[in-house]
């Protein structure tokens, strides 16, 4: 019906009519198009905007500063005392004494809410400054402590203060010691080192991606050694030297297939045959970066045997025609050639690698691990899990240390991008 | 231990080249002989079978030392009376015996336990002695054979490249170990569990909730749990969920994907193109757990609020927003495939239709999209087979409860959100619910196997078509 009827009224359309028609649909369908890629770009922008808005603000942190007096009382330790004798001493009741003094409160309760704005990390601080400088029994300095979280958040911004006192997690009077701080200039904002320097830690002023950057390199550096060699070897072969015969092509059949099976599939085959068979440590960046390089590998192997097959044939020939071996012209003049192509792949690959989560998971990544790794055996987090593990908690904190984790990823892969493409469009040799 | 020997036979071999090399010279200036190929491929040729073999055998000694010596050490605790149950004990009884080798162990020890830690430390003496010998003996064999064929003057060059070769072909193995060792692993563990369960009951349950599978041991489940564990495995809800949200995915990449596509090819001047393309592929770069984070703090809270707002109920972890930001996700697969795919209609085609008058639109909806359709159909299909499969954004923005529904407001779970709940954390083995995550891997990597197989003949079908 319809269609019969959009028909008789084209019918009674003069000619121009219809061009006209004919011309308002291409304009339409050219729109259609445009707004397709613009809805494209400004998902981009809006992701981007969003991570970095909320991300920004962890590259800093809140700090109290607070006047110290070492006082001989309250410490066993005398001036010059030895490294160990002040590893060993303890500083809780010089924190104490010290902290209460940062604004007059009135009873106990009211100590204890002013303790609660300096993080957990308050006595180690202290300890640092007299690490650094043994002699400071009887002086007083001045010292920036790290704000607990609710703290870091407000002073940011991030945080309501608007709220009725039950639905916060900072009490009224803390509001008042807050501004009691701002007023009297003695809260501002540091360099965030805790979150470069840190493991995980259940505190979200004292985590820190320290941990993961670590477990992310090992991992990366793993799935390298193991996939770069064997990719090249292989494409070579099958660029090269492999017969045309059923074998080379169940080769290839299975290489495609699996640059396309699901990155979680690797994830199952790593805990059955690394960990369950193989018995290999959990949680660890040599599991992540055997797990890594499989599934890199046929991802690896596309774009290198592409690179290969762009050498032209009179190169080989050339070689072969002043007496080289098939071997001796693969290898002194094809491969070379194909190099910046197989680099720029290799790290493309590796790229997609640092950004893979869920076989890592799988794995046992996503312990909660405070040390910072010092080997590939040891149990570690890697960036993408840390970035999974924080979105996770509840507290405020860890939103911005998940945007700003996510910062940091986000970077290492445009760099490496760069770099392929700088590596392709700098050293790759154009035939044509 | 391991290292030790690798550096050992790294050294071996770095000397043995300059041997080879140096003394085939000095042999052919004496005896005024002419070598059959440079001084220097001896010694690659000796280089090669120093190294190989040793490696190799250290390779796979290191793979079943650790296998062995468990079920050696588990066999004698339970000669000398120790006891266990199942699997997870005689582990337990395993790794207390090697703490206490290593003493880190600060429990109790009893008799039993003593006797087979000095059993344990008697077989790691044994094991390391013996290997450290073999290898030995192995180089010592491959040198004494290799030594004895570059004397007669070998063709070393023609050697050491068969040798290479062989290199060469292993390394492509790998890619077809892969696939094996996926295939074991998954039909390994899914064989136990359809012993269990029934593979109908499996394909055509309705209701999924493996918890209710809990420590038990696959053998000793009694007829009333069997029962009970029946109807808790169902798949339906999971590939309901799943195909819903991938559905919902393609509803945003397709359109947007595809006409990008067709605008970067057909209308885009190479300037735009060159811009364009590379910042709409930035979307397939940027990792997934990125794209969950976005999805489970700012889309699905924004989408429950404007919900709230229209007097809609709208779950935070709605099918909607994990859907609608997968899909974003899968723009560029179908833009940037169905780009090269009309790009590679001949223009001769075009030019046909434009003679008899036809405008730019209608061209590519009557002539150019037909044309391409089964390369388009073809991304289409790899862009579905990387929704099923995608993770990260499931499990961080999509619900865990399995629930069958179509409304997109509510939440559904995912085949892949299983596979990270059963498995994240710690596990009982040989329960039903751990070996149910492996058949549900093992559905996916069928389901995925399949699609990318259509895909790739579709695609190829069509490119051999215009070539």
């Amino acid at each position: 019906m319809l269609k019969e009827q959009s028909k008789n009224i084209e019918k009674s359309m003069t000619k121009e009519e219809r061009l006209k028609k004919r011309h308002r649909a291409e304009k339409r369908f050219r729109f259609y198009g445009l707004t397709s890629i613009l809805v494209a770009l400004l998902f981009v922008v809006i992701l981007v905007q969003n991570i970095f808005s909320k991300g920004s603000s962890a590259f800093k942190k809140t700090v109290i500063t607070t006047e110290i007096f070492f006082d001989q009382e309250l410490l066993e330790i005398k001036n010059g005392a030895s490294e160990e004798d002040i590893m060993e001493a303890d500083f809780y009741d010089l924190m104490i004494e010290n902290l209460i003094k940062a604004y007059p409160a009135k009873d106990r309760d009211e100590e204890d809410e002013l303790l609660k704005l300096f993080s957990g990390d308050a006595e180690i601080e202290i300890k640092k400054a007299f690490l650094k400088d043994n002699n400071l029994i009887g002086k007083i300095i001045t010292l920036d402590l790290t704000a607990s979280d609710d703290i870091d958040q407000l002073h940011k911004g991030n945080y309501p203060r608007d709220l009725p006192e039950e639905r916060r997690r900072i009490s009224d009077f803390q509001l008042v010691i807050y501004d009691y701080f701002v007023e009297n200039k003695k809260i501002s904002k540091n360099f965030n080192n805790y979150f470069f320097n840190n493991g995980d830690s259940r505190d979200p002023e004292l985590a820190g991606i320290g941990g993961a950057l670590v477990g992310s390199f090992y991992s990366i550096l793993i799935c390298l050694l193991l996939a770069f060699p064997v990719a090249v070897l292989a494409s070579i072969y099958l660029e090269e030297f492999a017969p045309k015969n059923k074998i080379t092509d169940f080769i290839e059949i299975n290489i495609n297939n699996l640059a396309a099976v699901p990155s979680i599939v690797y994830g199952l085959l790593a805990l059955q045959i690394l960990l369950a068979t193989i018995q290999l440590p959990r949680s660890t960046p040599l599991v992540a970066g055997i797990t890594l390089a499989l599934m890199t590998l046929p991802r690896i192997i596309i774009p290198c045997r592409a690179s290969l097959k762009a050498v032209p044939p009179s190169i080989r020939e050339g070689a072969l025609a002043v007496g080289a071996s098939k071997f001796q012209s693969v290898f002194h003049h094809v491969v070379p050639l194909a190099l910046p192509g197989t680099l720029s792949g290799t790290i493309i690959g590796l790229a997609q690698a640092l950004g893979e989560t869920a076989p890592l998971i799988l794995i046992g990544m996503v312990a909660f691990v405070v040390d910072i790794p010092s080997s590939p055996v040891d149990p570690s987090s890697s960036l993408p899990v840390q970035v999974y593990l924080w979105s996770e908690s509840a507290e405020r904190g860890f939103v911005e240390k998940t945007s700003a984790t996510i910062m940091m990823l986000l970077s290492f892969l445009i760099v490496m991008n760069f770099i392929a493409v700088y590596l392709r469009q700098k050293f790759e040799k154009r035939w044509n | 231990m391991n290292i030790v020997l690798i550096f050992l036979i790294t050294i071996f071999s770095i000397s043995l080249f300059f041997y080879g090399k140096s003394k085939t010279k000095t042999i052919s200036i004496k005896d005024n002989i002419k070598l059959n190929a440079l001084p220097k491929f001896y010694g690659y040729y000796l280089v090669l079978w120093c190294s190989i073999p040793a490696l190799v055998f250290l390779l796979v000694w290191s793979l079943f030392e650790p296998v062995i010596i468990k079920s050696i050490i588990i066999e004698t605790a339970a000669n000398q009376g120790a006891t266990f149950n199942d699997k997870n004990e005689a582990n337990l009884i395993y790794e207390k015996i090697k703490a206490i080798h290593l003493g880190t162990y600060f429990g109790d020890i009893d008799s039993i336990l003593k006797e087979s830690a000095l059993a344990y430390a008697k077989f790691i003496n044994l094991f390391t002695n013996s290997k450290v010998v073999l290898i030995f003996g192995i180089i010592i064999a491959s040198v004494i054979y290799s030594l004895k064929k570059i004397k007669n003057n070998s063709k070393a060059r023609d050697d050491v490249e068969v040798i290479l070769k062989g290199l060469l072909f292993v390394s492509s193995l790998i890619a077809i170990l892969t696939t094996l060792g996926i295939i074991f692993s998954l039909l390994f563990e899914s064989i136990k569990f359809f012993s269990v369960i029934n593979v109908f009951d499996y394909l055509f349950g309705t209701n999924w909730s493996p918890q209710r599978a809990f420590v038990r041991d696959a053998s000793s489940i009694t007829a009333a749990e069997f029962e009970e564990l029946k109807d808790a495995f169902g798949f339906i809800p999971l590939i309901a969920g799943t195909s819903f949200i991938a559905f919902i995915a393609m509803l945003v990449a397709v359109p947007i994907g595809l006409f990008s596509g067709i605008y970067m090819a057909e209308y885009a001047s190479i300037k735009v193109r060159r811009i364009s393309k590379p910042i709409i592929e930035i979307l397939a770069g940027i990792p997934t757990v990125v794209y969950g984070f976005f999805a489970a703090l700012t889309v699905g809270p924004f989408f429950r609020q404007v919900g709230e707002n229209l007097g809609l109920t709208v779950s935070s972890e709605s099918a909607l927003a994990a859907g609608l930001i997968m899909g974003i996700m899968i723009i560029p697969y179908v833009s940037s495939l169905s780009d090269d795919v009309i790009n590679s209609v001949p223009q001769s085609l075009r030019d046909g239709s434009y003679a008899v008058g036809a405008t730019k639109s209608e061209t590519i909806k009557q002539v150019v999209i037909p044309a391409a359709l089964p390369g388009i159909i073809g991304s289409v299909l790899l862009a579905v087979s990387r929704a099923i499969g995608e993770t990260m954004i499931v499990v961080m923005a999509a619900g865990l409860a399995a629930n069958l529904t179509i409304n997109p407001l509510e939440s559904t779970t995912t085949i892949t959100t299983q596979i990270v709940m059963i498995l994240v954390g710690d596990q009982e083995f040989d329960s039903p619910k751990t070996q149910s995550a492996f058949a549900l891997g093992l559905t996916l990597f069928i389901a995925t196997l399949i699609l990318n197989y259509i895909a790739q003949r579709a695609v190829k079908k069509y490119r051999e078509k215009y070539d």
